[in-house]
């Protein structure tokens, strides 16, 4: 077991899973910083995360579209957090995205370029201090293009590749860098939607996936291990079946 | 007329609304299982989600953890949930006072504030309820006789209205509507947030005394003798007949003093008992509650018990049925209804007789009936006032469907009324009979919500 200390740093912290990971962590008494766009509405969580587990817990602003703005971001935090936990997501409409190139490109921008940009200055920062743990919420979708949501998958595919690589990179410098897969999970981006339930986790069972990763230094997690054989049995499938599959 | 809250008093979160939730259809009911019904659920993560929702135009009502028994916490065209609006906001350890969204958990508050050393102030039999439902329901718990029921020790509350607005609502501010909302049903607005006091204990635990009373005589003699004591309640053997009609058991509770616990606890007084977590796997066959299994059970259940004093866990003391999850799964697949009412003190003797006999003759008692002296209660729908509360559980069906009227006509010829939070299959003229506060309640929901966008399928039954 590692031991899961300091500060963590929730990117996304106003989305459901977001929240859970805040309860999960300042429940292990982990200080929180919760950042998401607009984080006036997340003074409520920092005062029940404070209230709840007596713990630091304190939002600041987070605009996963403003690049430019990562450095200063991280500069404004103070003192670089011990772990860093992107669940920055945007499911968007795939039949919009696959018409409007203005719709296709922020989901793209949301899920890869957005989240790797802030991931990869992180990873350079906590790279030169020689200690950190990264966390990035990828998905399923990013494991083979499907028609029903290839450009949110495409974006995740990108984001999968880039934490592997960041992996790759840090693993002799002393930072962890953790991909989850959640699968299915019942929260606001997916409402309305028909999911399988033996599919399907809760954001709480999420997050205590993510503690429990970093807890146990794993390094691709699937939070239904069954989602694992799914995917394996979809990537094995040959192209000429797959292309014609309406899964 | 409400005045909107300040920009001040809602600082702390966006009070826009969000971008519409999406509803799915869900098969509900209350604790009892009886009636379901598919509703629209919407669930709100906070307060710009209640308002969202509100905007959208079907009517609505609001619902936190599904414990209120019947139906008011069902609407089909649009079902409220709260549950994920549960942030503890604040708290004032000099003088108790928490302020938290409507969704939190009585459990959550019990866990997080008891080990600093404060407790609710009231608590029903349960703790798997809502502060928001608890208010909407006006809650009474083992001390009422001592301290009224919850909201009685609710500061303020801000409620969203039917036309989108926020208001704080306090005894000082839009005091109509802080009175109509408390014991409302829901039907006043949505609750977002409350403030409430809780009480500073010493220890996490209970001096029970228990006492037994051989018959109805002897049970109300003895609850007028514990007037004093913090908590009373009675179980009262609902089949028992003849001289020994209304023998109960009385379970009398203060809040423990580090000094009476045994040695090995005071290190840490306000130590939190262990979670189990037993529940019942299926639902029991009907046939399994018969008059003799629940005589036997109730015969043996009031001999075994001595007229003693221990020191327990609250746990065991306030929630002795949520260690067994599920309880209710005892009562089959038809589920179950309750019957709580409560008497005037002056007619409580010869209605509780009337009840008694009638509930012992058919023999579709159960295994919990409990009796308590309340003492006296304000505001619009309110269940308490000053006499004898009686509960009883029964399985849903038909020969129970015909039992209430019955029961219904012993508790309105005795000046009594039924508990909302509990009913199911009351009728329009009993609880206009018994809620003289429903006109004043009527009055203020027309002015409030002129087009009833607040409504339940209890509501519409009961036309409140």
């Amino acid at each position: 077991m590692t031991s899961v200390n300091g500060t963590v740093l929730i990117l996304g912290a106003a989305s459901d899973i977001g929240r859970a990971i805040g309860h999960e962590y300042a429940r292990g008494g982990l200080s929180v910083i919760l950042a998401a766009r607009d984080c006036r509405r997340l003074e409520t969580d920092a005062a029940d995360l404070r209230l709840r587990h007596a713990v630091a817990a304190r939002a600041v602003e987070f605009d996963v579209l403003d690049s430019a703005g990562f450095g200063g971001f991280l500069d404004r935090l103070g003192a670089l957090p011990e772990t860093v936990i992107c669940v920055v997501g945007l499911l968007g409409d795939q039949a919009v995205a696959q018409i409007s190139a203005a719709a296709a490109e922020l989901v793209m921008r949301t899920n890869y370029l957005g989240c790797s940009l802030v991931l990869g200055e992180v990873a350079t920062r906590m790279a030169a201090r020689g200690s950190g743990c990264i966390i990035g919420m990828s998905s399923v979708a990013g494991e083979r293009g499907r028609a029903k949501n290839y450009i949110y998958g495409s974006a995740k595919a990108g984001l999968t590749a880039l934490l592997s690589g960041l992996r790759n990179r840090l693993a002799r410098r002393g930072v962890r860098v953790i991909t989850i897969q959640p699968g299915f999970v019942e929260t606001r981006m997916t409402q309305g939607m028909a999911l399988p339930k033996i599919l399907t986790a809760q954001p709480d069972e999420v997050a205590r996936a993510v503690y429990r990763a970093q807890a146990r230094g794993k390094n691709v997690v699937y939070v239904r291990p069954i989602w694992r054989w799914i995917m394996r049995a979809i990537r094995a499938l040959p192209e000429r079946i797959f292309m014609r599959t309406d899964i | 007329m409400p005045t909107p809250a300040r920009a001040s008093q809602i600082s702390d979160g966006p009070m826009t609304p969000s971008r519409a939730l999406q509803p799915r259809d869900m098969a509900l009911s209350g604790w009892g299982r009886y009636p379901r019904a598919t509703c629209r659920l919407y669930e709100a993560r906070g307060p710009a989600d209640v308002l969202a929702t509100i905007a959208a135009g079907d009517t609505l009502i609001a619902r936190g953890n599904g414990r209120a028994y019947g139906d008011p916490a069902l609407n089909p065209e649009g079902t409220l949930s709260l549950l994920q609006s549960n942030r503890l906001l604040d708290f004032d350890p000099t003088s108790g006072l928490v302020t938290c969204e409507a969704g939190v958990m009585l459990t959550d508050v019990i866990d997080v504030f008891l080990p600093r050393g404060w407790f609710p102030p009231v608590t029903p039999g349960t703790k798997f309820v809502t502060i928001g439902g608890m208010i909407a329901s006006n809650v009474h718990g083992k001390n009422h006789h001592a301290v009224g029921s919850f909201a009685d020790h609710v500061a303020s509350l801000d409620l969203a209205l039917a036309d989108g607005r926020v208001v704080r609502c306090s005894r000082g501010d839009n005091a109509a509507l802080f009175e109509a909302t408390g014991g409302g049903m829901g039907l006043t607005g949505v609750i977002l947030r409350a403030s409430f006091r809780l009480v500073p204990v010493a220890t996490s635990a209970i001096r029970r005394e228990t006492r037994r009373a051989r018959n109805l005589d002897e049970t109300m003699t003895q609850f007028d003798a514990a007037r004093d004591w913090s908590y009373s309640v009675a179980w009262i053997d609902c089949l028992a007949r003849g001289d020994a009609l209304g023998r109960s058991l009385l379970f009398l509770g203060e809040h423990a003093r580090s000094d009476e616990l045994p040695a090995g606890a005071r290190r840490n007084p306000l130590a939190m008992p262990k979670k189990h977590g037993r529940t019942v796997p299926f639902d029991v066959p009907s046939f399994v509650q018969n008059r003799w299994s629940i005589g036997a059970f109730n015969a043996l259940y009031y001999r075994s018990a001595r007229a003693d004093t221990e020191v327990l866990d609250y746990e065991r003391f306030f929630y002795p049925l949520d260690g067994l999850l599920e309880w209710r799964r005892l009562y089959g697949r038809a589920g179950l209804v309750q019957y709580q009412c409560v008497l005037p003190r002056a007619a409580s003797r010869d209605g509780l007789t009337a009840l008694l006999r009638r509930t012992a003759a058919t023999g579709a008692g159960s295994f919990l009936g409990v009796l308590k002296l309340f003492g006296p209660q304000s505001g619009m729908l309110s269940f308490p006032m000053e006499g004898y509360t009686l509960a009883l559980d029964f399985p849903a069906g038909a020969k129970t469907l015909a039992l209430f009227p019955e029961l219904d006509a012993i508790v309105a010829d005795h000046g009594g009324r039924v508990y909302l939070a509990k009913d199911a299959a009351t009728s329009r003229g009993m609880i206009e009979r018994g809620y003289p506060g429903l006109a004043r309640f009527r009055a203020l929901r027309a002015a409030v919500d002129p087009q009833g966008k607040f409504a339940s399928l209890q509501s519409r039954r009961l036309g409140l």
